[in-house]
């Protein structure tokens, strides 16, 4: 005769076993999505000390600007987001809600980026990228590991990763002010559209300003780059 | 909508894990019958029936010597024991190995034309007049106290017949190593089945019987090329007590490559999936108890699941692979020496990793378990790497062939 109560407890530990596992893992996810909203508040923090440093400028000049300038913690921010972008755990509405405010400080910093080099009159270092995850992008996943290689390669260059069909009436504005077209991946380089797949050495080949950079690899990344 | 493929490998660990947690459960409840058990068949017996040993025998010139020395060498009184070897049309020297025993006037040779283990058995049953009759197939060798170590069982008389645990013999290889390992866990799950009178197979290496049970049921069958399963799936729908002796040890030559173990391996699964066709009634029929209930539908289940879970880690490992194909093909191949990033964040934290590591150390320590019964203690040795490493990716080959020989009705062969 069978024991139904062996396969009552069997069953009891391994549905304990499994509610365990989701409610550990639940709260980890709680505690990721909070460390990520608390670099998003540092990162809005930084670039409102920069922006108040910018002001400032006008009774200063350029030299004040020390290297601390710009925010240090966008890059890995992207770097997070990306990542929980691949996880099963987080929900999509958090991953959204913190990508909008990815996107806004990106664009923030791109303009106070933007600012700085029309002021004190350096070549700009900074490159717009827009991809696409929604719809089909076979190059994005290859032009995301083109320009992770530039940016490891030239530390000082800043890359604004951008996802092309995301409903953020920010990014619709600089898809419009640069008038890029959805060949993706689509890059903004001084202010020149490239559209579709190009390698590290046409860039470098293409993009004069590159020449400008450091090629050391001590500081930072400045902004994450999607793969796909 | 929900995420069919994520529901699919959810169910499947489930049905690992409860399977893994019903096994240290029973485990718990025999030990103390496990270690009765031991004692009483240390402390010996007096009850010595008559027992007939069948030795099927197709081309094994190499080993047909040795399994019938092992048989000779059994520690059993010798007026009790007979033996009959019968050459099933070997085309090898089987036969004249076998005539070296001619003079054994406790041996019997019978030779016939070729029709499979089962014809073989078969024939030799009609002369077996003992209380007990039992096979050795002729790659096998048995240890001397193995037969001391299952007739005991017979003095209960619901017993009906007894299986004997399996070792690797003389493992040299790395697949050796593994089958090594998975047979020690073999003897863990056999040991734990009998317990839940759930034995499905009576294997071919020295399963003892009582001869009625033939006389009752009538002899072995082809079935697919798995006769012991067979025999036993018939013993178990006629509510016939089977159980196993951990401690009668038996060791057998296994293949010696991955084709070989492929066939040997896809065989027994065709065999279980057809037997089961053949044996439906027994699934999810509450008179035949935790086999029918339980382990017949788990071991069904269980050859899909394997199949899903390990299609999906492999497909993790072609999904990487296509990453770093798009990598090279985009920034060529790089030397990047970075510190890697101790950063708890980037730890997969979802539900999946926790379920994975919790079934990984159940299966070590059931491992643990197997090989402590079959070995009588715990010795570390490099098949258990191989075996972790290695078996998991190995098991859908014969699962993937058993099911596509199943659907397609493709004949399989022993050899």
């Amino acid at each position: 005769m069978i024991d139904s109560r062996k396969y009552l407890v069997a069953f009891g530990i391994t549905a304990l076993i499994f509610g365990t596992a989701i409610y550990a893992s639940s709260k980890l996810t709680d505690k990721k999505i909070e460390d990520v909203r608390a670099i998003e508040n540092r990162v809005a923090t930084d670039i409102l000390s920069s922006e108040t440093q910018f002001a400032l400028l006008a009774e200063t000049s350029c030299k004040d600007i020390g290297p601390g300038f710009l925010s240090k913690e966008l890059g890995p921010l992207g770097e997070k987001l990306s990542y929980a972008e691949d996880q099963t755990g987080f929900s999509a509405m958090d991953i959204d809600s913190l990508k909008r405010s990815y996107f806004l400080l990106e664009i923030k910093d791109y303009l106070l980026m933007k600012r700085l080099t029309e002021k004190c009159n350096i070549k700009p270092t900074f490159i717009l990228y827009f991809y696409s995850t929604n719809k089909k992008c076979e190059d994005c996943e290859k032009m995301g590991y083109v320009l992770t290689a530039l940016r490891d390669k030239y530390p000082d260059l800043r890359v604004y990763s951008f996802d092309y069909y995301y409903d953020l009436g920010a990014i619709g504005t600089l898809i419009s002010i640069y008038k890029a077209k959805p060949q993706l991946p689509a890059l903004i380089i001084n202010g020149e559209p490239y559209y579709g797949f190009k390698t590290v050495e046409e860039l470098e080949a293409k993009v004069p300003v590159f020449k400008l950079l450091k090629t050391t690899a001590s500081s930072p990344a400045a902004t994450s780059i999607p793969k796909r | 909508m929900p995420d069919f493929h994520a529901l699919i490998l959810y169910c499947s660990l489930f049905i690992s894990l409860f399977f893994e947690i019903f096994l240290l459960i029973t485990y718990i409840e025999v030990r103390g019958e496990i270690k009765a058990e031991d004692e009483r068949l240390a402390r010996g017996s007096n009850y010595f029936p008559t027992v007939t040993i069948v030795v099927p025998c197709f081309n094994e010139e190499k080993t047909v010597i040795a399994t019938v020395a092992s048989l000779l060498a059994l520690d059993y009184p010798e007026e009790k024991l007979s033996l009959i070897l019968v050459n099933d049309g070997s085309t090898d020297g089987t036969l004249e190995a076998l005539h070296k025993f001619d003079n054994n006037s406790r041996i019997q040779i019978l030779d016939k034309e070729n029709g499979g283990k089962h014809t073989a058995v078969n024939l030799a049953l009609k002369s077996v007049t003992s209380d007990l009759v039992g096979c050795l197939d002729a790659d096998s060798f048995v240890m001397p106290e193995a037969l001391k170590k299952i007739v005991p069982f017979f003095e209960d008389t619901v017993i009906m017949a007894v299986t004997p645990s399996i070792k690797v013999h003389e493992p040299n290889n790395i697949l050796q190593y593994i089958q090594k390992i998975e047979y020690s866990w073999s003897i863990f799950l056999r040991r734990m089945l009998s317990s839940m009178g759930a034995l499905y197979v009576t294997p071919g290496p020295f399963s003892i019987f009582r001869t009625k049970v033939f006389h009752e049921l009538g002899d072995y069958r082809h079935a697919h090329m798995t006769e012991d399963m067979e025999m036993a799936m018939r013993m178990q729908k006629n509510n016939y007590k089977i159980v196993n002796s951990h401690g009668a040890h038996v060791y057998t030559i296994t293949p010696k490559t991955l084709r070989g173990l492929v066939k040997q391996r896809a065989r027994w699964t065709y065999g279980f999936l057809n037997n089961g066709l053949d044996y439906k009634e027994l699934f999810f029929n509450k008179n035949y108890g935790h086999i029918g209930m339980f382990i017949l539908p788990i071991a069904t289940v269980s050859i899909f699941s394997s199949l899903f879970m390990v299609g999906h880690v492999l497909w993790g490992f072609v999904d990487r692979a296509i990453q770093m194909v798009n990598r090279f093909q985009a920034i060529g191949f790089t030397w990047k020496f970075s510190t890697p990033s101790f950063d708890w964040y980037f730890i997969n934290t979802g539900v999946l990793p926790f379920i994975v590591v919790t079934a990984v150390g159940l299966t070590l320590f059931i491992l643990y378990l197997s090989l402590k019964l079959a070995d009588g203690k715990f010795k570390f040795h490099r098949g258990i790497l191989y075996y972790l490493f290695l078996y998991t990716f190995m098991v859908p080959l014969w699962l993937l062939k058993a099911l596509f020989d199943t659907v397609f009705k493709r004949k399989v062969s022993w050899r």
